[in-house]
C-alpha cells in the first residue's frame, strides 16, 4: 500500500540565490578528485594507482580495507595528476586530470531482458567493482553498504527539500530508463519493498511515475520531510537489527547505466547556487569536479564561502577545493567573520530565525521572503539549555535533546532506545540549525552512531 | 564603534591560551561578546549558516517580558506607601514613582551585583563562559520580595540561590530548581520575619493611618478559616477582584499585578521563549484545585470563588516566570501538562490547607521542578516502550 504522509513540523530555510532550470555546458572542469572523507565510516582507504597513471572512467582508484571488494573508481578518463596527502600521510584527495573526450572502462551491458535473468551474485560483482556501489547507504549509521546484507527495504528520497537543494526531477531529465533499470537491479537485494517517496504538493516527474513493482508514497510538510530518514520512520521504521538501504535517485540511475550501458557513468548536473552567485544555474559535469571554473567570474564578491552540498549538510571547501562524492549542488554564501556592535539585541528582520524572541521579526516577512544568510554562528557556544525547539523542527517520534544527552554522557543503554538507529546527521541538522547554544549536533549523532558501532 | 572594536580586539591576546590573564578569558568574552556579536564562524563540516537567535537574546526577552512588572512594581510600592501613610495620590503619579524608584531600584542592583560576582567567580574558577540565564535570574529575585527587604538579605539571598541553585550542579543549564525561588525559599526560611506578616508596605518610618494592618489578600483570606464569615466580604474593597487582577494590593515588588504579569505572559508566548502549556496548565490546575475546594467547602477559605486564587498573591508571576524556566521544567511537551497542572493545583493546596504558609506557588514551584525529571522520564519510557514493541530482536 502507498502511504500519503503529511509532517507538519520542521522549517524552511528559504535563501536567495536558486538554481534556474537552465543548463550552461559552456564551462568544464577541468580536475576531478576522490575524497576518502567523502565516505562516512570508510578507516583504511588503500591506494590502487601512483601520480602519472592514466585511468579511465571506471577504474578504480582506492578502496577501503575494511571492505575490500568495493571499488571507489574514477569518474573520468584522464591522468593521476597528485595524490594530496595530510597529517600521518592520510590520503585526502586523489586528483585527476580529464581528458577531453571520456573513455570508459567497459563493463557488461545487458537488455531489459538479460537484467530479469541477472542473478544478485552477478549484479553485485559488477557493482562493487565498477564504482557505483557506494551510492547504496545503509541505515543504520549512514555508511556505505555491506554487500552481505539482505535490507529489509530500500528508501529512495525523490525530492530534496534542503535549502536551495538541486531540483532532482530536472537533473535527471531523459534518465527514465536508466532509473528504471536500476530500480530493476535494486529488487535483487531486498525481499522487502522499495519505497520511492515523492513530494505531494508536486507533480511526480515523468522519471518517476511510470516505474512499476515498487511502493510510491507521497510525503509534505517543511523541511526535513524530503529526507529519507524521517521518510523510513513514517514508513516502515529501522528498529534494532534491522538494515535498511538507502540510495538517491541520481544512484539508481548511475547503477541502471551500469547495466544497460556497461558504463560507470559519473556526469552529473550540478546545481551552482547561492546569493553570491552570479547566475545561479545547472552545470554538465561529472562527480567530485573542481569548482573552480564553475565559480570563476560567476561570484558577486571575494569573500565567500563555498560550500560542496547544502547549507545544513555540506561541507566547506576552498576556491580550488571539488565536490564531493554525493554533492549535486555548490552553494556559495557570504563569510560571516564580522562583529556586529550589540548584535545580541538589536532588532533585526533581514536575518531568519525560527525563533520569534525579542527583535527577531522575520516571521513578520511571510514564507516566500529570500534570505541572504552568511556564515556567522550569531552567537557563542553555550550550556545545554533545553528549551523544546529542537522537537519542533524534528518530524520523527524522537526526542532528539535528550538523545544528545545520552550521547554526551556515552550512555549506549538510552543512546540506542531513544533512537539512534533512526536517525543520521542531516536527519538532526535543522536542531543544529535552530540551537541557542549553537552545539555541534550533527557531529554529536556522529559519535552516538560511532558510539554504537564500535560498542 | 569600529575603534572600540579593535581596542578590544587588541586586549584579546592577553586573556587568550599562554597569556598573562588567561585565567580571566571567560570574563574578557563575556564583556567583548556582549558589545559585539562574536565574528565566529561556522565550522567546516555541519551547519554552515545558523539561526540568528542566541542564548543572550533569549534570556532578555524573558527580562523584557518582566519590565512592565518591574515598572508596575515601582509605582506600587509608591503607591503602597502613601495610601498606608494616608497621603494616597493617583496611582501614576511621580511622587509614587520616586519613592518606589528609591527602594525598588537598589534591590535590583544588589541582586544583580551580588549575582554576577559569583557569576564571576565560577567562570574563572570552574572555566566555563558567563551565563546569560543570570540577567533573567537578577531581574526575577527583585520582583518576588517585599520592598521593605534589607539589601544585605537580597544579597546573601541572590548567592545562596546562585550557589546553591545552580552552580553546585554544574551551571546553567544543569540546575535542578529555579535558582530564583531557591533564594526566595532561602530569605522564607531564614529570615520569616522580614518575608512574612506586616512587611509589605515599605513605610519609610513613617506612621501609618490607623486601621492600616499591611496584611495581604491571602493573609486576609487564611484569617477567615479559623475566625469564620465570608472571605469575599473579609477581603472587601481593598481586595476586590479588580484590585487584585489589577494589582493595586500590598505584596512582593512585581507580583501583585496579574494583568501586567499576563502582559509579560504574552511576551513570552508570542516570542515563543516561554511554554505556553505551561502557564495554562498552572492557571488551570489551580482553577481546579480551589474549584475542588468549593465543592468541599469545610471552612470559608474553601468556600472562596476559585477565580480569586488566580489572582491573589504571587501565583500569576511564578506560573508566567518561574514555572516555565525551560531549565528546571519539565522538557517533554507531554510532561509540560502534567507538570503545570501540578504546580497549579499543589499551590492552592498549601495555600488552603496549610497553616504555616500563606503562599503556596513558591513551595510548588520548587517541588516540581524536583519532580520534573521525574515526569520527563516516564514520558520518555513511553517513546522507548513505543520503539521496543516494534522491534523484534
Amino acid at each position: 500500500m502507498s502511504k500519503i504522509i503529511k509532517l507538519k513540523k520542521g522549517f524552511d530555510i528559504n535563501l536567495a540565490g536558486k538554481a534556474v532550470h537552465k543548463i550552461a555546458d559552456s564551462v568544464h572542469p577541468e580536475t576531478f578528485a576522490i575524497k576518502p572523507t567523502d565516505f562516512v565510516g570508510m578507516k583504511r582507504p588503500k591506494l590502487l594507482v601512483n601520480e602519472g597513471d592514466n585511468v579511465k572512467a571506471g577504474t578504480p582508484i582506492l578502496f577501503d580495507k575494511m571492505q575490500e571488494n568495493v571499488m571507489y573508481c574514477s569518474p573520468v578518463s584522464g591522468e593521476i595528476v597528485e595524490v594530496k596527502r595530510g597529517a600521518k600521510r592520510k590520503i585526502l584527495e586523489v586528483k585527476i586530470l580529464a581528458d577531453k573526450t571520456i573513455e570508459y572502462e567497459s563493463f557488461q551491458s545487458y537488455s531489459p531482458s538479460d537484467i530479469t535473468g541477472l542473478s544478485r551474485e552477478e549484479a553485485q560483482a559488477q557493482m562493487m567493482k565498477s564504482g557505483v556501489w557506494p551510492n547504496i547507504i545503509q541505515r543504520p549509521f549512514g555508511v556505505v553498504a555491506n554487500e552481505n546484507d539482505s535490507p529489509k527495504a530500500i528508501h529512495i528520497s525523490a525530492f530534496d527539500t534542503h535549502p536551495l537543494a538541486a531540483d532532482i526531477a530536472f537533473t535527471l531529465q531523459g534518465e527514465e530508463d536508466a532509473f528504471k533499470t536500476g530500480i530493476n537491479i535494486l529488487k535483487k537485494f531486498t525481499e522487502g519493498k522499495i519505497h520511492l517517496n515523492h513530494n505531494l504538493n508536486a507533480e511526480v516527474s515523468k522519471v518517476f511515475a511510470s516505474v512499476e513493482g515498487i511502493e510510491h508514497n507521497k510525503f509534505s510538510g517543511p523541511h526535513p520531510a524530503g529526507n529519507v530518514g524521517v521518510q523510513i520512520h513514517h514508513l516502515d521504521p529501522i528498529n534494532k537489527g534491522d538494515i535498511v538501504w538507502t540510495v538517491t535517485p541520481y544512484g539508481v540511475a548511475q547503477i541502471g547505466k551500469l547495466f544497460s550501458q556497461g558504463k560507470y557513468d559519473a556526469s552529473r548536473l550540478v546545481a551552482v547556487c547561492g546569493s553570491e552567485v552570479k547566475t545561479p544555474q545547472y552545470y554538465k559535469t561529472y562527480s567530485g569536479g573542481a569548482i573552480n571554473k564553475l565559480v570563476e567570474g560567476n561570484i558577486k564578491q571575494d569573500h565567500v564561502r563555498y560550500i560542496s552540498g547544502n547549507v545544513l549538510t555540506g561541507e566547506k571547501i576552498e576556491k580550488d577545493g571539488y565536490l564531493s562524492f554525493y554533492a549535486n549542488s555548490l552553494t556559495v554564501i557570504p563569510e560571516g567573520d564580522h562583529s556586529e556592535f550589540l548584535g545580541w539585541i538589536m532588532p533585526k528582520k533581514n536575518v531568519l530565525s525560527f525563533h520569534r524572541a525579542w527583535g527577531l521579526f522575520s516571521f513578520l516577512n511571510g514564507k516566500d521572503k529570500e534570505y541572504v544568510l552568511d556564515s556567522n554562528t550569531n552567537g557563542e557556544d553555550r550550556a545545554f539549555v533545553q528549551t523544546g525547539t529542537f522537537e519542533k523542527v524534528t518530524p520523527m517520534d524522537i526526542y532528539p535533546a535528550f538523545l544528545l544527552k545520552a550521547i554526551l554522557s556515552e550512555d549506549f543503554d538510552n543512546v540506542e532506545a531513544l533512537g539512534i538507529y533512526e536517525v543520521i546527521e542531516e536527519d538532526l541538522a535543522l536542531c543544529e540549525f535552530v540551537d541557542v547554544s549553537k552545539h555541534d549536533v550533527q557531529h554529536m549523532v556522529r559519535e552516538g552512531i560511532e558510539l554504537i558501532q564500535n560498542g | 564603534m569600529k575603534f572600540l572594536h579593535n581596542l578590544l580586539e587588541k586586549q584579546k591576546p592577553m586573556f587568550e591560551k599562554g597569556g598573562k590573564l588567561e585565567k580571566f578569558y571567560y570574563l574578557f568574552e563575556a564583556g567583548e561578546t556582549f558589545m559585539f556579536s562574536p565574528p565566529s564562524t561556522a565550522k567546516n563540516k555541519g551547519v554552515q549558516v545558523r539561526d540568528a537567535i542566541d542564548l543572550k537574546r533569549m534570556m532578555m526577552t524573558v527580562v523584557i517580558a518582566m519590565i512592565p512588572c518591574l515598572i508596575f512594581g515601582i509605582f506600587n510600592t509608591g503607591y503602597q506607601h502613601h495610601v498606608a501613610i494616608g497621603e494616597a495620590t493617583t496611582f501614576l503619579s511621580l511622587e509614587n514613582f520616586l519613592f518606589g524608584a528609591r527602594w525598588v531600584l537598589p534591590i535590583v542592583l544588589v541582586s544583580y551585583a551580588a549575582g554576577g560576582i559569583i557569576e564571576a567567580i565560577f567562570a574563572v574558577v570552574r572555566k566555563h563562559p558567563i551565563n546569560e540565564g543570570f540577567l533573567v535570574t537578577g531581574m526575577l529575585i527583585p520582583l518576588i520580595v517585599p520592598a521593605t527587604i534589607p539589601l544585605w538579605q537580597v544579597a546573601l539571598a541572590t548567592v545562596f540561590g546562585v550557589l546553591v541553585g545552580k552552580e553546585i550542579f554544574g551551571g546553567t543549564g544543569m540546575n535542578i530548581l529555579n535558582v530564583a525561588m531557591t533564594s526566595r525559599a532561602f530569605l522564607y526560611f531564614a529570615y520569616p520575619s522580614q518575608i512574612s506578616g506586616a512587611v509589605w508596605t515599605q513605610l519609610a518610618d513613617k506612621t501609618p493611618v490607623d486601621g492600616f494592618t499591611g496584611a495581604t489578600a491571602l493573609a486576609v483570606a487564611y484569617d477567615t478559616s479559623t475566625a469564620g464569615g465570608n472571605v469575599v466580604s473579609a477581603l472587601g474593597d481593598t481586595f476586590s477582584f479588580s484590585n487584585l487582577f489589577m494589582g493595586l494590593v500590598p505584596g512582593s515588588i512585581g507580583e501583585t499585578s496579574t494583568l501586567w504579569v499576563l502582559v509579560g505572559a504574552l511576551i513570552l508566548i508570542a516570542t515563543g521563549v516561554g511554554s505556553w502549556k505551561i502557564i495554562v496548565s498552572v492557571f488551570g490546575g489551580a482553577f481546579i484545585m480551589g474549584a475542588i475546594f468549593n465543592a468541599a467547602g469545610i471552612n470559608p477559605f474553601m468556600d472562596m470563588p476559585a477565580h480569586y486564587h488566580l489572582v491573589m498573591g504571587g501565583l500569576a508571576f511564578g506560573a508566567v516566570f518561574m514555572a516555565t524556566d525551560p531549565v528546571s521544567a519539565a522538557h517533554t511537551e507531554t510532561g509540560k501538562w502534567i507538570y503545570g497542572i501540578l504546580i497549579g493545583m499543589l499551590s492552592v493546596l498549601i495555600r488552603v490547607v496549610n497553616p504555616a504558609y500563606p503562599e503556596g506557588i513558591m513551595l510548588a514551584v520548587l517541588l516540581m521542578n524536583v519532580f520534573a525529571p521525574l515526569i520527563d522520564f516516564y514520558v520518555i519510557q513511553a517513546n522507548k516502550k513505543r520503539r521496543l514493541a516494534r522491534a523484534t530482536v
